[in-house]
């Protein structure tokens, strides 16, 4: 028992737990922004790509302290490998499970993009994809395992946070749907310069052109 | 070392090889007269595996002694990059066994027919080749690489007839090494080293920008060897007949003989097969009804009548002209035509052959076209050509292939040579006579499937 | 590790011109009109830049950014060798 009280721990389990996953969702928000080549009013571009990874480096260092006190609370057990084992908890394994998963893959997540400049472009790329299911995992595992967001102000909150999330996502498969592929983009680009030189360049591509 | 001239009519000569006479790769009768490499109408035969074998002998060089004939006869490459041939075998033999070696018969460039021909008229030169190039780099499998039909509006089926030699390859068992045929996608760029290596793959038929090589790591990840098919059937002949055969014709830095798909003023196109340092005026008709000269492809240069009246058939000539040998291709275009008019119609077929992949490439060059097109108008177009200059120093070697870089070169070459034709037009005038279009251009790729 | 004798050469196909690395390293880089980078003096990199370019490196959100040997030739990255042709090798 410690100095700490038990209530102390886990008031700060949760606090933590909901700070991290507003923190999440807003590095999944920045990331999704990246990708899209936006910028922050009055920010220059590279403010984008660097918010995006000290929130996320943040928000291990809330995920870190959220852990730490949930495995200290005496109250409830939750054994130190429950952290990284999924559904190994013998307090609510399912919802613990679904945080350790989230844990697991924000950890990949982390450690590749520390080393992004040694593993492949294609290796790094690839495990970050997981980054679209961690954040779902990360809200299954804050609503079940404590009662905090079904209620008031934090259960809007989390529905503000989903439905951000949401519709990022949705907007991003929205322009990767809608992309020229490959095999269009000259063709697309040869449309605008034509355009901007004037119209009677169609006088010439009437010959020949099979 | 001399040069030997043959006159124009080469293509018909007959001479057999192991005498210094042309042609060496195109079998005895043959006309090779034919935009299409030899129509259905007048195709003429092609030499059957028996035939093939009683004219030409059998080989004297073979593994590591190839290597070395082959460096002693400074045979460069055939497709375009002219890149020393014993040194790429070299590469990939040390590379490690086991290798796998590549007949590249695809030939992107709409105005050049000479692979195309020379796979119908001579396909066990090649496959000869081919397997002499398996042995000398120690490799267990084999790819010949091909467009389907050599043009889309119906030339012969060239796939067909090097399977149908290839089974009487494999009925004789004269092939030690199992050839496998991948068809090509109808792309300008499906004949690059790397799309080439990607198509063969597995994936679609885009250049890629590889840290290694592809003699290093190339089909499967082992090491690849590429030639051109051309330079196969060079490397078949001088397996039998050896480098100092080889020397007597063309120059001393850039021996032998190549084939070379002339194009007349009046439309007619031959396959000639010549000696590299050949002037020019041998090769084509410079008449003063000749406006231009294109020389190496639509990656190649225009030459103005004055200045290809001056120079031989050779890199040494042109390359300080801004040319390039390349793929052996030759244009006399007539004044009859405009010259801006037929660079603007290669310039946009060329922007839509971009693979898309690199900004710089397919941003660029639609922008060369259109500016270019702005330009073959008759009316002044100050502000387009202020744009080209620009565009033609900011696109070139920024993609991960040559693509910008060649129609760049192609582009500014036409500015320079047509400059007359450009103040003509600005003042509102084209002193064209013809409408339609001369040079070839390919057909439009329409989705992600054309690349396949 | 980056020093005196590196270079940096971007990835054409990778790069997507989200220009971040003409903003860490713009004495070296800058963007075209079309967004994408221009990398000056065969991007040799002076020894006081030599932590920028490999920040600007690790930055880019592609992956585009490469940091090579200077003896490295253009050669090695760009099959065909010197710019003659391209095509049929």
């Amino acid at each position: 028992m410690g100095p700490i009280s038990s209530t102390a721990l886990w008031y700060a389990s949760r606090a933590t737990g909901v700070v991290a996953l507003a923190l999440l969702t807003v590095v999944v928000l920045l990331g999704i922004l990246v990708h899209r080549r936006g910028r922050l009013p009055g920010l220059p571009r590279f403010a984008t790509t660097s918010l995006h990874r000290s929130l996320s480096l943040l928000a291990v260092a809330f995920i870190a302290i959220h852990v730490v006190t949930a495995i200290a609370d005496p109250y409830v057990t939750i054994g130190i490998a429950a952290a990284v084992l999924p559904f190994s908890s013998p307090y609510k394994p399912l919802w613990i499970g679904l945080g350790a998963i989230s844990f697991d893959i924000i950890a990949a997540l982390i450690i590749t993009s520390l080393a992004r400049g040694r593993i492949g472009r294609r290796t790094w790329r690839a495990v970050h994809w997981l980054a679209y299911a961690c954040w779902p995992v990360a809200l299954l595992h804050s609503i079940g395992s404590s009662t905090d967001l079904r209620a008031g102000w934090l259960l809007a909150l989390a529905i503000d946070c989903a439905a951000a999330v949401v519709a990022a996502t949705c907007w991003r498969a929205g322009t990767a749907l809608t992309a020229p592929s490959r095999a269009h983009r000259a063709a697309r680009a040869l449309r605008d310069a034509e355009l901007s030189t004037g119209p009677r360049h169609h006088e010439l591509t009437g010959a020949g052109m099979r | 070392m001399s040069v030997v001239t043959p006159g124009r009519s080469a293509s018909g000569h007959v001479a057999p090889p192991g005498q210094s006479g042309l042609p060496r790769l195109l079998p005895p009768l043959a006309r090779a007269s034919a935009g299409s490499a030899g129509t259905g109408r007048a195709a003429p035969p092609a030499l059957d595996l028996l035939a093939h074998q009683r004219w030409h002998g059998m080989a004297r060089f073979r593994g590591p002694a190839l290597i070395e004939e082959a460096a002693a006869a400074g045979l460069t490459g055939r497709g375009g990059a002219a890149f020393p041939v014993a040194r790429k075998l070299a590469a990939v033999a040390a590379a490690g066994p086991p290798a796998v070696v590549v007949g590249n018969a695809a030939e992107g460039e709409p105005a050049s027919s000479k692979d195309a021909a020379l796979v119908w008229l001579a396909p066990h030169l090649v496959l000869d080749g081919l397997q002499a190039a398996a042995e000398a780099v120690g490799a267990r499998s084999a790819y010949l690489y091909v467009h389907a039909r050599h043009d889309s509006r119906g030339g012969p089926d060239l796939a067909a007839h090097l399977r149908s030699a290839l089974t009487s390859r494999r009925a004789a068992g004269t092939d030690h090494v199992g050839v496998e045929l991948i068809e090509a996608p109808a792309r300008f760029l499906a004949g690059e080293e790397t799309a080439m290596v990607a198509r063969i793959n597995g994936g679609a038929a885009r250049p890629g920008f590889k840290a290694r090589r592809v003699f290093e790591r190339g089909i499967g990840g082992r090491p690849t060897l590429v030639q051109n098919v051309e330079t196969l059937a060079h490397l078949a002949l001088i397996a039998r007949h050896g480098a100092a055969w080889f020397r007597t014709v063309g120059t001393q830095d850039e021996p032998g003989s190549m084939l070379c798909t002339v194009h007349d003023p009046d439309g007619r196109i031959q396959i000639v097969e010549t000696p590299i340092g050949t002037p020019l005026d041998r090769l084509l008709a410079l008449g003063d009804d000749v406006q231009a000269v294109l020389v190496g492809g639509y990656h190649g240069a225009w030459l103005s009548p004055a200045a290809a009246r001056q120079m031989s058939l050779s890199n040494a000539d042109l390359r300080p002209a801004g040319a390039i040998v390349g793929a052996g291709v030759l244009v006399a275009l007539s004044a009859a035509y405009c010259g801006l008019a037929e660079t603007a119609h290669v310039a946009r077929s060329l922007a839509l052959e971009s693979a898309g992949q690199c900004g710089p490439c397919f941003n660029g060059l639609p922008a060369i076209a259109a500016a270019l097109a702005a330009v073959a108008q008759p009316r002044p177009a100050e502000r387009e050509l202020a744009d080209l200059r620009r565009w033609a120093g900011l696109v070139a070697g920024r993609g991960a292939c040559h693509h910008p870089d060649g129609t760049v070169r192609f582009v500014a070459s036409a500015l320079q040579v047509f400059a007359t034709e450009i103040a003509e037009h600005g003042r509102g005038r084209c002193t064209a006579t013809r409408r339609d279009q001369f040079l070839p251009l390919p057909a439009a790729p329409l989705t992600e499937f054309d690349w396949r | 590790m980056a020093d005196v004798l590196s270079k940096v050469i971007v990835n054409p196909i990778a790069c997507s011109g989200h220009g971040v690395c003409a903003e860490l390293l713009p004495e070296l880089i800058t963007l075209d009109e079309w967004g994408y980078p221009v990398i000056a003096e065969g991007g040799a990199i002076p020894a006081r830049l030599a932590r920028t370019a490999r920040r600007a490196v690790t930055d880019c959100p592609a992956l585009a950014l490469l940091l090579v040997p200077r003896g490295n030739s253009e050669e090695a990255q760009r099959p065909g060798g010197p710019r003659g042709g391209t095509l049929g090798t």
